[in-house]
């Protein structure tokens, strides 16, 4: 498995030399969203009878997560397809288990230091309680998981930067910001509830923040189930797809 | 002496293209091969599948009695493979690219090996420089040391020299030929053809996905006879039909192919004898740019007649 030590340390000595974008502006953007919307809606809405900055801070930490874990293996991939450095990794003899394996933990761990950092400086506008931390952390884990693999797919279906865009822009973004970052689905009519339930997403968000408060729009024993399902089917997938040699072994 | 390449009925179809129409070869331990071929003939797509980057549709390959598919992870150890591209990754350093590529093969606290090579590849100097800010010339080096991090017994070279200027290609075969002395199998794709000649001791010439020559270098330039003479006369004494007949003629000038150097004593004096005035005359040797256009030509005027 040396190899897939090395490839791991490569992955996160990859973010981490440009932290300054790969996890510094992911911090900045959630921040401005929650002075924004606690700032605008503080005053009128309470959810699950939190405040509104309190319900929104764990809801920005889990996407903050997710969308980062995306970025960093659909980025990594894309940019060594597009310069050829991707030979490298695959001359050697590392498997497509380990291949997988190395992307998908690089991947959680910048969410995890997105999710972290994005807690660090949101928790001083309302002071989240920590109910039960391991659902937290099943939750991101998983969560990050998910997204890192996603992230392999994009990253190795995509031929150019654009493509890869398009899957973030149309598939990643709506379904992490449909997802009850900004609201509890009980305030949707009841269609779009219904359509929110066959967004895996929106079980991470909705489990993530049960660690929190106790409270959510599901039990966690379900949202957990539906996540932890989600990872097993796409990592088969993906795995399948990495045996292949998709656009990666001609 | 051991194989160190077998290549076996190894066929690769890309779409409709035929890029591997069959390929068998077999080379052995402590060889300088070189691998030749008008672009597109197959060179790229054969090492491709030696290294693990394409997958060959019918047919084997082995690296010291390994496959390179069902045995890859002991092949690739014993292989250390020079890409085409130009390609690096823009995140690291020098040294830091290649203690990486090192552990991709398993190996830690390389350092030592990694300064030898650095040395050898005059890069010492740069060894924390970052991979951008590296000229075309050193970038192509840091190629070469990468492919090395892991001793391998053999290494493939993939055009190595394109586009390298004169002085760095010198440096660089210097090297190479130091690691073939040192008992590494060497495989060359290349362009320049007096590279090959001076280099490889063994020469496959691929034309369209098939092996079209294959024999020491020296049986190759053999085989397109020693020597021709180049003769060029003046306008108002042209060469008589029976001297014609024995030559080819390119922009005004006659080659004539020896056998041996005695027949050309003849030769001039049947010119002599004709009343041609001689404007120029040359004696050449048969390089391997004259065995590989007679090889490409031959081959395609077989495929046209059969």
């Amino acid at each position: 498995m040396s190899g897939f030590r090395t490839l791991l340390y490569k992955e996160v000595l990859r973010f981490w030399k440009v932290s300054f974008q790969t996890v510094g502006a992911p911090v900045l953007t959630a921040l401005l969203y929650l002075m924004i919307f606690s700032h605008v809606l503080e005053a009128h809405v309470q959810v699950h009878g939190v405040p509104y900055a309190a319900f929104l801070i764990p809801g920005l930490v889990m996407m903050s997560a997710l969308q980062n874990a995306f970025a960093n293996s659909s980025s990594s991939l894309i940019q060594s397809k597009v310069t050829g450095s991707v030979v490298f990794v695959l001359l050697p003899p590392i498997s497509y288990v380990e291949f997988f394996l190395a992307y998908v933990v690089a991947a959680m761990l910048r969410g995890l230091m997105v999710g972290l950092g994005v807690l660090l400086v949101t928790m001083w506008f309302a002071p989240p309680s920590f109910i039960a931390p391991l659902w937290i952390l099943a939750f991101i884990v998983i969560g990050g998981g998910i997204m890192g693999t996603l992230g392999v797919v994009a990253g190795i279906w995509a031929d150019k930067f654009d493509q890869l865009a398009a899957f973030q822009n149309f598939l990643i973004m709506p379904l992490t910001m449909l997802s009850g970052v900004f609201y509890s689905i009980h305030s949707l009519p009841e269609f779009w509830q219904q359509v929110s339930r066959f967004n895996p997403v929106f079980y991470m968000i909705d489990g993530f923040r049960f660690g929190f408060f106790g409270v959510s729009d599901v039990a966690p024993e379900t949202s957990l189930a539906v996540v932890a399902t989600s990872f097993l089917l796409v990592s088969a997938a993906t795995l399948a797809l990495l045996k292949s040699g998709y656009k990666l072994r001609s | 002496m051991s194989v160190a390449v077998a290549i076996e009925g190894v066929e690769k179809r890309f779409g409709s293209v035929l890029a591997l129409a069959g390929v068998s070869l077999q080379i052995a331990e402590g060889e300088f091969f070189g691998l030749l071929g008008p672009n597109g003939a197959g060179k790229t797509t054969l090492i491709s599948c030696l290294a693990g980057l394409a997958r060959p549709d019918t047919g084997s390959l082995t690296v010291l009695g390994h496959d390179v598919v069902t045995d890859y992870r002991a092949a690739r150890r014993l292989l250390g493979v020079v890409p085409q591209e130009l390609v690096f990754d823009p995140f690291f350093s020098v040294r830091e690219s290649l203690r990486i590529q090192s552990g991709y093969f398993g190996i830690r606290h390389n350092d030592q090996w990694i300064d030898e090579i650095l040395a050898n590849l005059d890069l010492t100097s740069k060894a924390d420089t970052n991979m951008r800010r590296l000229s075309g010339g050193m970038k192509r080096r840091v190629l070469v040391a990468q492919a090395l991090v892991h001793k391998p017994p053999v290494i493939v070279l993939d055009e190595p020299t394109a586009g390298v200027d004169v002085e760095l290609r010198q440096g660089l075969w210097q090297f190479v030929r130091r690691l073939n002395r040192d008992g590494h199998t060497v495989i060359l794709t290349t362009h320049y053809l007096e590279e090959a000649e001076a280099l490889c001791g063994r020469i496959a010439m691929l034309k369209q996905g098939r092996v079209v020559a294959l024999d020491t270098t020296s049986n190759l330039l053999a085989r397109f006879s020693g020597q021709t003479l180049r003769l060029r006369v003046a306008r108002s004494t042209p060469l008589p039909q029976t001297l014609r007949a024995r030559a080819t003629e390119s922009e005004g000038a006659w080659t004539f192919p020896l056998g041996a150097l005695g027949e050309i004593e003849p030769l001039l004096a049947a010119v002599r004898e004709a009343g041609c005035q001689i404007d120029d005359l040359r004696l050449t040797q048969t390089d391997l740019e004259d065995v590989f256009l007679g090889v490409m030509q031959s081959t395609s005027t077989r495929q046209a007649t059969s």
